[in-house]
């Protein structure tokens, strides 16, 4: 797609820049959020959990930030086309951001009860979909960053195998559970946590909507590839009776 | 409703994969095929747009684009200029209209025009809304005030002007002399009004006065607006016409054009980035 012409009023131009910037920075907090959130986990680190926590409430005030500066702009530049779904996008994808980091801070959380418990559960599954999942999230905030809807489709796209992963983790847990009651209380951690993980990767997604429209005017169609069926799911063993 | 027949005698000739409207609603003025030429000057190239009945039609584009000249030659004002001539296909209401044969007062009765600036006569303002119905109807004393009454009411303005219709226009306001001149020319009942910048001398409450009023009047007539206020063709119109250096670009409902433009011209105008 060849480079648009600069818009005539400068400062507009700056705004809107300041806005992409704004929305990278949030970006880069956030991703640094799920990133640590992940090592708290694998490293069994609690002090890179508390960080995390930590940075919570920073993710949320720079959404405000974002959301005041994006509402400015909206009330004083009246954009139109291509700006004004930009701004838009902006406002929605701050909250998929938001809601990313406090995903990141509820699986920091979980891992310092999980820290103080002998679990026999390998992390390995769950280490794995962390990094599919920090891929898909970096990916998305550079598309929304680039204005490349490409790297969307990309990201849209990979969001199945972040399912199917969980998918597997989540029966993997189960059979634990089953084969062993005292493993409940780990493994129903260590389930949201997938489940948290899993909702990042839904949210990424959404950015990854959210940018294709702002830059192409298009949506994605309605349906998405979407994998995570384990609201159906039910157990062999029950479902025999 | 023989004026909006047009359209749907050519549609019916079409296969029906082929019949399918600009816009769905019956069009009252349509345009194909315009080129107008200010002597060597190629001012429309090739246009061709619909405008629906009962619908506000906005034009945007900048200065010299062809939007003006489209309006001067729906009610023929360039014939008053030598050199200046059209060719193509003006249809209203089943006439081509810029054919040799058309009559100009039957022509400009049917569509009205609003200025950029207020143009009152010297006149009283009863004399300012009367004047063009004289030249075309025979009215009794009773029916010119009437006809006065619903224009002015219909051009919201006679709550303020009631008790000094014999006052002189020219102590009207800039905004109420615009109203004024749109209760003029709906007087004739035109079929089709024509709007260039009317509000572009105005304070904003003058402004919003008259958006409400177009809102008001294409209940009853064609509108179409040519205006440099992207928000308020945005807030007027149901399409947007996009021109530039002569050529219709884009045509679609304004909510398409405003938010998603299709063509990469539109983009760059509406959005402040041209040139």
């Amino acid at each position: 797609m060849p480079e648009d012409p600069k818009h005539i009023v400068t400062s507009f131009e700056l705004d809107l820049k300041k806005l992409r910037d704004m929305i990278a920075g949030m970006g880069g907090l956030v991703e640094r959020a799920v990133a640590d959130a992940t090592t708290a986990l694998l490293d069994h680190d609690p002090a890179i959990a508390a960080s995390v926590v930590e940075m919570d409430p920073k993710i949320d005030a720079e959404e405000r930030n974002v959301e005041q500066f994006a509402i400015r702009l909206l009330a004083l530049r009246q954009p139109v086309a291509d700006d004004l779904r930009q701004v838009v996008s902006a406002l929605k994808v701050i909250t998929d951001l938001e809601r990313i980091g406090d995903y990141a801070s509820n699986v920091a959380k979980r891992s310092l009860v999980i820290n103080k418990m002998a679990s026999t559960f390998a992390l390995s599954g769950l280490g794995q979909m962390a990094r599919l999942v920090q891929q898909n999230l970096k990916t998305v905030i550079d598309a929304a960053g680039e204005a490349d809807p490409a790297k969307a489709v990309t990201v849209w796209r990979a969001d199945q195998a972040v399912d199917d992963l969980y998918n597997t983790i989540f029966r993997e847990l189960i059979t634990y559970m089953m084969e062993d009651a005292r493993s409940i209380t780990a493994c129903t951690h260590l389930l949201f946590i997938a489940k948290n993980l899993e909702r990042i990767g839904d949210h990424a997604t959404n950015i990854a909507e959210l940018t294709y429209y702002a830059v192409t005017g298009e949506s994605l169609p309605d349906f998405r590839p979407k994998g995570d069926q384990t609201s159906a799911y039910v157990h062999a063993s029950s479902a025999g009776e | 409703m023989e004026n909006a027949s047009h359209n749907t005698m050519t549609e019916a000739a079409l296969p029906a994969g082929l019949a399918t409207p600009l816009i769905d609603d019956a069009a009252r003025v349509s345009i194909r095929g315009l080129n107008f030429y200010y002597g060597a000057n190629h001012a429309l190239k090739n246009i061709n747009i619909d405008y629906a009945d009962k619908k506000t039609t906005a034009m945007i584009g900048p200065s010299g684009c062809g939007k003006s000249t489209l309006l001067r030659v729906l009610n023929r004002m360039y014939d008053l200029y030598p050199g200046q001539r059209a060719e193509g296909e003006v249809m209203i209401g089943g006439e081509n209209i810029i054919s040799p044969g058309q009559d100009l007062n039957q022509l400009r009765r049917k569509v009205g025009m609003v200025f950029q600036k207020p143009t009152p006569f010297p006149k009283s303002i009863y004399e300012n809304v009367i004047f063009g119905v004289r030249l075309h109807e025979k009215l009794s004393k009773s029916e010119m005030d009437e006809r006065v009454e619903w224009a002015l009411t219909r051009a919201a303005l006679w709550n303020e002007v009631k008790d000094r219709l014999s006052a002189s226009a020219i102590g009207l306001s800039g905004g109420q002399q615009q109203r004024l001149c749109i209760a003029r020319s709906i007087a004739v009942r035109p079929e089709v009004l024509l709007l260039d910048e009317p509000t572009s001398a105005l304070d904003p409450i003058s402004t919003l006065k008259i958006e409400e009023l177009i809102d008001e009047l294409k209940q009853d007539f064609t509108i179409i607006i040519v205006t440099h206020n992207m928000q308020q063709a945005g807030r007027c119109a149901d399409q947007v016409g996009f021109f530039y250096l002569g050529e219709l670009v884009e045509v679609g409902p304004s909510s398409q054009i405003f938010t998603a433009p299709r063509e990469r011209r539109t983009q760059e105008y509406i959005t402040g980035r041209f040139g």
